[in-house]
């Protein structure tokens, strides 16, 4: 493990601390009314896109999904080209035109959120496919999740990937909910990682509120892919904070799960690693700023105009 | 009316048409690449992708396993990060498996990602009643395609316009939708011998005529000429035969230019009559062209019917050459 690289340490605390806020902020901006529709935060799975995020170069594609928020901030994203995106202005990542489940940047390789559920693996296979073609070195990640692993365009994707010797490294977040559906009560075999091994691909568990432990195996998983040796799956079990959508109560997720897994927290475990509280609160006081600026950002950016809108896309 | 003049092209079947648009573009732009259940080694079941293989290798011509919603989806992916995938669907009627991929992914991509990216993919696939393939393998389902935004729907009903069509239609950077009828295939007619691109939503009068418009597109064409020339022959109406070659675009502007010409208009379609394109063209023509009306809009279509099996059912349900002399000289006469 790469415990002892304070400078690592410090970038995973930041993104993992960055996406915290900008959830807790979001939810607060959507109980305000600023934000509408459907928001899905990504609160105590911050460990799986920034460990993996990390271990990726810039040429590297990510699919990410309706959970997604977590994966662009990791991935490179602005908070204020975000919070304007998620609050519908101009100046936002799709020009207010995609929103929360939308939100995409192919400019940081981020081909982006989805929200269908398990559509996003067979989109990145393609990119993955198309950069073998091209004869390219890069990769190809694709975050997916338990409820997606029973999914058709799993097993079909994941097959096509492995058939092909594809650099793709598909990421099942495991949060152990389908919406509200208990992991136990949609899969015989509660381990997925598993499932990989059927299709003759090379899979894994990680704890996924460790972000180092992420990180390591994302680091490694990269090398492999672009050594040529065919796709992986891995499994990073982990648990949502509260329920699927931020109006979801989770009432049914265990008090004492949840509870269990708090005690796990990403941004806890996060700071035992760097063992330096001082600069955690630095990069906490950063980071605040940062979203503070951004908040007023997306205020302050216009709308997009309505007509110019129709002109584009009434055809 | 496009004429091919004989001395310059020579005779293709559709098919071959389709297959030298093929070669031609994936030998022009190497971000072109085929993909699909049996075209590589096979060539495809029609052999429209005949040779690719050999000519081109198997990094660009791919078979897959039989999987289609993620063969979309991963022509989808493959589209947004620079290719310019053609993906092969055996039977439209498959395509259904893949409306995920065709109408959540690639229709709303490029409004999705606030037209950073667009899906440069061509969707072929073939539909259509053939000869007893029944209700799973027949349909015309051009109309759910039609219905959504962000897709464009090109029927070409002859090896010229399929060759030129489909070239227009790998290089355009929105998705593609390209519905090939499984009974044009081995149709003959006259291609120029030159590359030839004929661009998206550009109608063509396949017969011109003074007294009725009929509206058709696909296989329903020869059957519409067909009903023409009798007309002619018998009835003394002379039919102009309009085929817009692509529905979305639809070109509205030749549309009506030819009804308020005609003042008459039949519109045939193979498919179902409910919630069809015909329908839609007619509420175009009656807003566009009401005062130059002298009749009401015939539709000739498909009868609100899965097709059937036996021979006699199956014919019953689709337009025949009859049904659609009988509509131009009702709106003729009326």
């Amino acid at each position: 493990m790469s415990t002892s690289d304070p400078e690592l340490l410090a970038r995973l605390y930041r993104t993992l601390y960055g996406i915290r806020r900008f959830e807790e902020t979001c939810i607060q901006l959507y109980r305000q009314g600023h934000i509408r529709g459907y928001l899905h935060p990504y609160l105590g799975e911050e460990a799986i896109a920034t460990g993996v995020c990390a271990a990726l170069g810039t040429e590297d594609y990510i699919v990410s999904t309706h959970r997604g928020h977590g994966h662009c901030l990791a991935r490179g994203g602005r908070f204020d080209r975000m919070l304007a995106e998620i609050t519908g202005k101009a100046t936002g990542y799709c020009g207010g035109l995609g929103g929360s489940m939308h939100i995409a940047d192919p400019d940081t390789g981020n081909l982006g959120a989805n929200g269908i559920v398990g559509a996003g693996i067979p989109i990145g296979v393609g990119a993955a496919l198309g950069a073998t073609i091209r004869g390219e070195d890069r990769v190809c990640i694709v975050f997916s999740s338990d409820g997606a692993a029973n999914h058709g365009t799993f097993g079909e994707a994941l097959n096509l990937a492995a058939i092909w010797n594809l650099p793709l490294l598909l990421v099942v977040e495991n949060n152990q909910f389908a919406v509200s559906t208990p992991i136990d009560k949609s899969s015989r075999v509660v381990d997925l990682f598993h499932r990989g091994e059927g299709y003759g691909v090379d899979s894994l568990a990680v704890d996924g509120n460790d972000v180092l432990a992420v990180y390591d195996c994302a680091t490694d998983a990269r090398r492999r892919l672009l050594a040529g040796e065919g796709p992986i799956l891995i499994e990073a079990k982990t648990y949502r904070h509260a329920g699927h959508h931020v109006n979801d109560p989770g009432t049914y997720m265990p008090q004492d799960q949840v509870e269990l897994y708090k005690g796990r927290d990403p941004l806890t475990l996060c700071r035992r690693h760097m063992a330096d509280d001082r600069r955690a609160d630095l990069i906490q006081n950063e980071v605040d700023a940062d979203i503070e600026a951004a908040i007023d950002f997306a205020h302050d950016s216009p709308e997009p105009d309505v007509d110019a809108f129709l002109q584009e896309y009434d055809r | 009316m496009t004429d091919a003049n004989e001395s310059e092209s020579r005779t293709l079947l559709f098919r071959d048409g389709l297959n030298e648009a093929l070669r031609q573009e994936m030998a022009r732009d190497e971000s072109v690449f085929c993909i699909g259940v049996g075209i590589a080694e096979r060539g495809g079941s029609y052999k429209v992708t005949d040779g690719l293989l050999a000519e081109f290798g198997p990094k660009r011509c791919i078979d897959t396993p039989i999987a289609e919603p993620s063969i979309v989806g991963a022509a989808v992916g493959a589209a947004i990060t620079g290719m310019r995938p053609v993906v092969e669907i055996l039977f439209v009627d498959f395509t259904l498996l893949t409306m995920d991929q065709i109408v959540n992914q690639a229709a709303k991509y490029r409004l999705m990602s606030g037209g950073a990216r667009s899906v440069p993919m061509v969707l072929r696939t073939q539909g259509g009643v053939g000869d007893g393939v029944a209700a799973q393998h027949s349909q015309s389902l051009e109309g759910l395609f039609y219905h959504i935004p962000g897709l464009k729907l090109v029927m070409p009903s002859t090896p010229r316009d399929a060759r030129a069509l489909l070239v227009s239609a790998i290089r355009d950077d929105e998705p593609v939708v390209f519905l090939e009828h499984k009974l044009l295939y081995m149709t003959e007619g006259l291609v120029p011998k030159e590359e030839e691109v004929i661009p998206l939503g550009v109608a063509d009068i396949k017969r011109a005529g003074r007294d009725c418009t009929l509206i058709a597109w696909s296989n329903m064409i020869p059957r519409s000429l067909a009903a023409a020339a009798e007309l002619a022959a018998t009835h003394g109406i002379d039919v102009e035969v309009l085929d817009p070659r692509t529905l979305v675009p639809l070109d509205r502007q030749a549309i009506v230019e030819s009804v308020c010409r005609t003042e008459h208009v039949v519109i045939v379609q193979e498919a179902v009559r409910r919630g069809g394109v015909a329908a839609d063209i007619a509420s175009i023509i009656q807003a566009d062209a009401f005062d130059y009306l002298d009749a009401p809009v015939e539709i000739v279509a498909g009868r609100n019917t899965p097709i059937p099996y036996n021979r006699a059912l199956e014919q019953a349900c689709i337009p025949q050459t009859d049904d659609i002399i009988a509509a131009v000289r009702r709106a003729v006469y009326s």
